[in-house]
């Protein structure tokens, strides 16, 4: 940003003397002992968590990563976390699958579609919304979107019961890692909106109205004109939105029933994620157990990480089309 | 150009007439809604299994169908897809706006039948989860303390570290601290919770308590603030630092007196914005502090309750009572965290006219 500027940090000893510089050197190492104190930060973020974890890796007679049990206090600890992964993949899959198409919708009407005056106060709500906390959806999700699933989750297995997700056999609807991914979806989705709303605003002008110009559709006009300049932001939004599905702890907690096994039938009740499971296992674990869970949080740490360091890539790598500053 | 010979005027009046194509009539979108709900109703009356829903859901297909068709045969081809296009970004935009109305009409009604100034007030000292009655007085003050907590360490470090970015980042070191910050606002919350317990309980073998959530948030907020800091030290206009420095001002001189007076709004509405999104934040606490029912205003010693854990707390009691009680916090809790956000927009209006 300031490049070009010349600060005056040293300037003739007769003017000044030597405090100027003293003052501008303490300043420039206070910051820059900021800047590390992040990395820090992340560094032992990785570094407290592969330490508290190696225990449970020492003491497990199962395998940590195809084991579909969880018993790490008892004497042999067994435990794994194959049900756990399973369950994060499918539920976050199935709520990007939900709310991609559905928010960058959104983002599309308030970006082209919506008066500028409702497009100012429909981003605002957007930005309101990605705010409310997890636990008021999970809230919402347990006690009121629940009871409205059945019909659909009935519907799916009475007309597409031949694909084994949607096959019920127990004929309970309830508590099961359909709904939980259908909260999961309604929570990114302001995450996602926002951002590619962002990105679909820095279109420029000219573009958009050359396109228009040359006798292009409002839909030929986004096509052509916006979605190729937006695809980066896009994908980096899904990604940042698929980062805080696989994270999401208190809402899928209350809405699983948790179960340690690896279940295709999506729509019954059971499965589990690596965030609930710590948050539902937390308080009744032992030290080994406290460890276990370390140990998934370490993966969960991982995954996180790897999806936004690749979202973040494809944003650094386009740095003049991304608007997505969060 | 002025003068038209008849071949110029044939080829005119053709093009005129290509020009002027044929297309719906205006309330054409009306007419495919009313001729999609008569096929509705014959396709209801025939097979009555549908339902409400059902029903809609057949509508709307073949609203779709009906348009689209009707257009591709009037208008042609890429009119219809015209219209096929702008139907399904409204149905997305009408679905998401249902889902989260449906939200924050359910916590608005519930909570606020569950919801009284005793409530504010009281605390859940000696309720048992059957009774109603009770409070999240205790609740509420255990987040403004963790989250006040959590601010005064958060915002120094991190102004700081965006200063560093935009006043003297070049290089390596710079890049990497600013990639790893955007890395960080994707940290899940419950791993900053674990990592705070590993840390601090494990390690440094303190207990858990309302400081060590503040911690936990502490990490989640750093990430917001630094890049929201950065975005507004970034619009103060170089002519002021200029002037700053040809007066012989030294630059963390410049830095501290000019530069962050200017952009000082801005900053604050950051900092809003990161309460507004760690003040509801449960899987962190859950794992750094013990559930209370009842006050305890000390943020280093015992349990402290929260009003996310005290929600979660509520849920997890399961009585009608208690279920009461977990609607009416997250009515108080929302009601916080939009008074954030509006505090956050009032600050950034009120010093905007001051930047120009």
């Amino acid at each position: 940003m300031s490049t070009d500027l010349k600060p005056p940090d040293a300037p003739a000893p007769s003017v000044r003397g030597s405090s100027v510089r003293l003052g501008d050197r303490i300043f420039t190492n206070l910051t820059r002992g900021a800047g590390v104190f992040v990395l820090v930060i992340m560094a032992s973020i990785g570094a407290f968590l592969v330490w508290k974890a190696i225990p449970a890796f020492q003491n497990n007679t199962g395998n940590f990563f195809t084991t579909q049990e969880w018993f790490p206090d008892a004497d042999p600890p067994v435990f794994g976390i194959a049900a756990l992964a399973f369950g994060t993949a499918i539920s976050s899959v199935i709520a990007m699958i939900i709310a991609v198409p559905v928010a960058i919708g959104t983002a599309l009407f308030i970006a082209f579609f919506a008066s500028r005056r409702a497009s100012t106060s429909l981003g605002f709500v957007i930005d309101v919304l990605a705010a409310v906390p997890s636990i008021i959806y999970g809230l919402w999700g347990l006690q009121v979107l629940m009871n409205h699933m059945e019909g659909i989750t009935k519907w799916l297995n009475d007309y597409l019961g031949f694909i084994p997700l949607f096959n019920n056999e127990i004929g309970i609807y309830t508590k099961s890692i359909f709904i939980a991914s259908v909260v999961l979806a309604i929570m990114i989705l302001p995450t996602i909106s926002a951002l590619s709303r962002e990105v679909f605003i820095q279109v420029p002008r000219d573009h958009r109205e050359a396109s228009l110009a040359l006798g292009a559709t409002r839909w030929e006009m986004i096509r052509m004109a916006v979605l190729p300049f937006g695809r980066p932001g896009i994908i980096s939004a899904t990604m940042l939105g698929l980062g805080r599905a696989l994270g999401e702890t208190i809402a899928v907690a209350l809405i699983l029933s948790a179960a340690f096994e690896i279940n295709w039938h999506i729509t019954e009740p059971g499965g589990n994620t690596f965030a609930a499971n710590i948050a539902l296992k937390w308080n009744e674990a032992g030290p080994i157990g406290l460890s276990a869970l370390i140990a998934s949080g370490l993966i969960l740490f991982i995954i996180t990480l790897v999806v936004n360091m690749i979202a973040r890539a494809i944003i650094a790598k386009h740095k003049e089309f991304s608007g997505a500053n969060s | 150009m002025s003068v038209m010979d008849k071949d110029d005027a044939e080829v005119l009046e053709g093009l005129s007439s290509q020009l002027a194509m044929r297309t719906l009539p205006r309330l054409g979108t009306l007419y495919s809604a009313l001729i999609a709900a008569a096929i509705t109703a014959v396709i209801v009356v025939v097979t009555p299994a549908a339902g409400i829903a059902g029903s809609l859901v057949i509508w709307y297909l073949m609203y779709m169908l009906v348009q689209t068709v009707w257009s591709f045969r009037v208008e042609g081809r890429r009119f219809a897809v015209d219209r096929l296009a702008t139907t399904l970004v409204w149905t997305a935009f009408l679905i998401a706006l249902t889902a989260l109305v449906w939200i924050l009409v359910s916590v608005t009604i519930r909570g606020l039948s569950a919801f009284s100034w005793d409530f504010l007030t009281g605390t859940m000292r000696n309720v048992s989860p059957l009774r109603e009655g009770g409070g999240l007085a205790h609740a509420l003050v255990g987040t403004l303390l963790q989250v006040g907590m959590a601010a005064v360490i958060a915002v120094p470090l991190s102004i700081l570290v965006a200063i560093y970015l935009v006043e003297y980042g070049r290089g390596k070191l710079a890049t990497f601290v600013t990639f790893f910050v955007d890395v960080m606002t994707g940290v899940p919350s419950i791993v900053a919770g674990l990592f705070i317990y590993t840390f601090w309980v494990l390690t440094f073998g303190f207990e858990r308590s309302g400081f060590a959530a503040s911690l936990a948030l502490t990490i989640l907020m750093i990430p917001v603030i630094v890049r929201s800091t950065e975005e507004m030290l970034k619009i103060v206009p170089n002519d002021l630092r200029e002037a700053s420095y040809a007066l012989g001002v030294p630059k963390w001189k410049t830095i501290v007196r000019i530069v962050i007076p200017t952009a000082f709004g801005g900053i604050v509405t950051g900092v809003m914005l990161s309460i507004a999104r760690v003040a509801g934040e449960t899987a962190p606490l859950l794992l750094t502090t013990f559930l209370s029912q009842s006050m305890n205003p000390n943020l280093f010693t015992g349990a402290q309750a929260s009003v996310p854990t005290f929600i979660w707390d509520q849920i997890s009691s399961g009585t009608p009572a208690s279920i009461d009680r977990a609607w009416a916090g997250a009515l108080v809790l929302i009601i916080v965290v939009v008074m954030f956000y509006a505090l956050a927009r009032l600050v950034a209006k009120l010093t905007a006219p001051a930047r120009q």
